[in-house]
């Protein structure tokens, strides 16, 4: 008899005859995923599910694979991917490439960390755009953390001057399927934003408002983007495996051997 | 004038004054010939002057080294050490698992998050007290500010075995008075006197010992990183030795499910 525990709201198994370590039913709040969902429910029904503990409606499905093909691949100059291919080059695991994806794409230049921070200004501004302003204008937190201080708007492109066209395609896109109300609103007023924030609208940006449009808590969806943005650096990965590294970028060195203290 | 410029600049090329390695012939580290200039250095000075740029007496590194020393624990139970150690279970591979576990090691309760808040709070807290004000003021200030005192308090127990062994290393080093050190042991005092049942966990005091080293938060955090690390690769290596899949094993018994009951998948959900 085992005297340790996990809880868990989300998961129920009943045993095999004979053998509490071998399953005979998953349920996924409440649904048996072998027995009944499997063959009818799509991928993104089974990841509303475990995040949102409810099968999404058709709109919301829809919505959410639609983000998952946008997010699928930032392509090679992204960081994230960039960080998978150095693995891949070198012949490493590839759960290292992964990881390598995971860490780098975590950060708040387009990574899981911003989508988590524009995703609580979407909990505290919703559709105001008097509350953007000053959430947009506002020195950034001063809370000591293992992450650095935001240095440019959050949701928005320091490197951009204008909203590149795939942005741009897929904000129109996801705001016509949105079932919410964050998603039109910011199609509708992105020029406005965009000239609070001083920098075009970013990925992230959109990924917020989807997420949050889907119901998403910032957690739940600084999880989803990290997770779906992985297919593309997997498949990079693999490609420079594949190509070697004499075919892969090592860049020149600009050595400055002037010394001081860092900070 | 574009926001891209910065980019444009930046093409092709990696402007660096930490080092570079040039093949066939020598490594740069800060300045330094690696196998020429820092061919004797301890691998502890080396990882401490690619931190900060600034090299330390032997006293000071002995004192770096016990502060990783005592905080390695080879118990796979630990959340961190766990990962390591079912990455052993599962026949994944040493690096990956202790990767990850060092990865996880990054926690807000232990570990990274805890060590740099502990850093930046005494540091404020000296800052403030030479200023005039008050340790209840940085306390309260302190709670508003991140809702806890970190490097004060402790997840599994409220007192912490490798505080008397580290300060009795530093008090033979000459080291235990520094004014942060003494500080903390004061914060203590203070926590306690006013009922607040917070001991000093050993991130705070190894937080105290790194502002008297002279470490910013920043530094302190990255000084920090491996030193969970000794501890792991023991977990790691004997779930990999012991059957596949036996360590922690987890039956249907031990799951707790306390969510909806069962229910038929709606075959077309409209919304």
């Amino acid at each position: 008899m085992n005297n340790e525990f996990v809880r868990t709201r989300i998961w129920q198994e009943e045993p095999e005859l004979g053998n509490e370590f071998g399953t005979r039913v998953a349920r996924c709040h409440g649904y048996d995923v072998y027995g009944e969902m499997l063959g009818q429910a799509r991928w993104v029904d089974m990841i509303y599910l475990l995040f949102r503990g409810e099968a999404p409606s058709t709109a919301e499905a829809d919505l959410l694979e639609t983000l998952a093909v946008a997010f699928a691949n930032p392509g090679p100059r992204d960081l994230s991917v960039h960080a998978a291919m150095c693995g891949g080059v070198g012949g490493s695991p590839s759960a290292s490439c992964l990881m390598a994806a995971l860490a780098v794409g975590a950060g708040e230049l387009g990574g899981g960390r911003e989508v988590f921070m524009a995703m609580e200004f979407w909990n505290t501004c919703d559709t105001d755009l008097n509350t953007w302003h000053s959430k947009l204008n506002k020195t950034p937190d001063t809370k000591a953390s293992i992450w650095p201080i935001p240095e440019h708007p959050i949701g928005f492109a320091p490197h951009g001057d204008i909203v590149t066209t795939p942005a741009l395609q897929t904000l129109e896109c996801l705001a016509k399927l949105s079932p919410g109300h964050r998603l039109p609103w910011l199609a509708e007023n992105r020029s406005s934003l965009e000239k609070i924030a001083g920098f075009p609208l970013a990925f992230s940006g959109i990924a917020a408002a989807a997420l949050a449009d889907l119901g998403f808590t910032p957690e739940q969806g600084e999880m989803l983007h990290l997770l779906l943005r992985l297919p593309g650096a997997a498949a990079h990965a693999l490609e420079q495996r594949h190509h070697g590294y004499k075919k892969f970028p090592f860049f020149k060195i600009e050595l400055n051997t002037n010394q001081g203290e860092d900070a | 004038m574009s926001n891209a410029d910065i980019l444009r600049q930046n093409v092709d090329s990696l402007k660096s004054r930490m080092g570079a390695f040039f093949p066939g012939e020598r490594t740069i580290f800060r300045g330094n010939d690696l196998h020429a200039d820092l061919n004797e250095i301890d691998w502890i000075d080396l990882y401490v002057f690619g931190i900060t740029g600034r090299r330390h007496s032997a006293e000071q590194l002995r004192l770096m080294n016990a502060l990783w020393v005592f905080t390695s624990y080879p118990d796979a139970r630990l959340w961190n050490n766990r990962v390591a150690a079912l990455a052993g279970s599962a026949r994944s591979t040493g690096n990956l698992g202790i990767s990850a576990a060092l990865a996880v090691s990054e926690a807000h309760i232990y570990g990274r998050g805890n060590g740099i808040q502990a850093s930046h709070f005494i540091i404020d807290v000296r800052r403030r007290l030479d200023a005039g004000d008050s340790m209840a003021d940085c306390v309260r200030d302190e709670m508003s500010l991140h809702g806890r005192i970190a490097g004060y308090g402790r997840p599994l127990i409220n007192a912490d075995e490798r505080n008397a062994p580290i300060m009795k290393l530093a008090h033979q080093l000459n080291l235990d008075s520094g004014v942060h050190v003494t500080l903390a042991h004061a914060l203590e005092n203070f926590l306690l006197d006013n009922g607040r049942n917070l001991r000093m966990n050993y991130g705070g005091l190894a937080a105290a010992f790194g502002a008297d080293l002279g470490f910013s938060p920043q530094e302190f955090y990255h000084f920090m990183f491996p030193a969970f690390l000794a501890g792991m690769q023991p977990c790691f290596i004997e779930a990999r030795q012991r059957p596949e899949g036996t360590l922690f094993p987890l039956s249907t018994k031990h799951i707790l499910y306390d969510g909806v009951p069962e229910r038929r998948w709606p075959k077309a959900k409209e919304g």
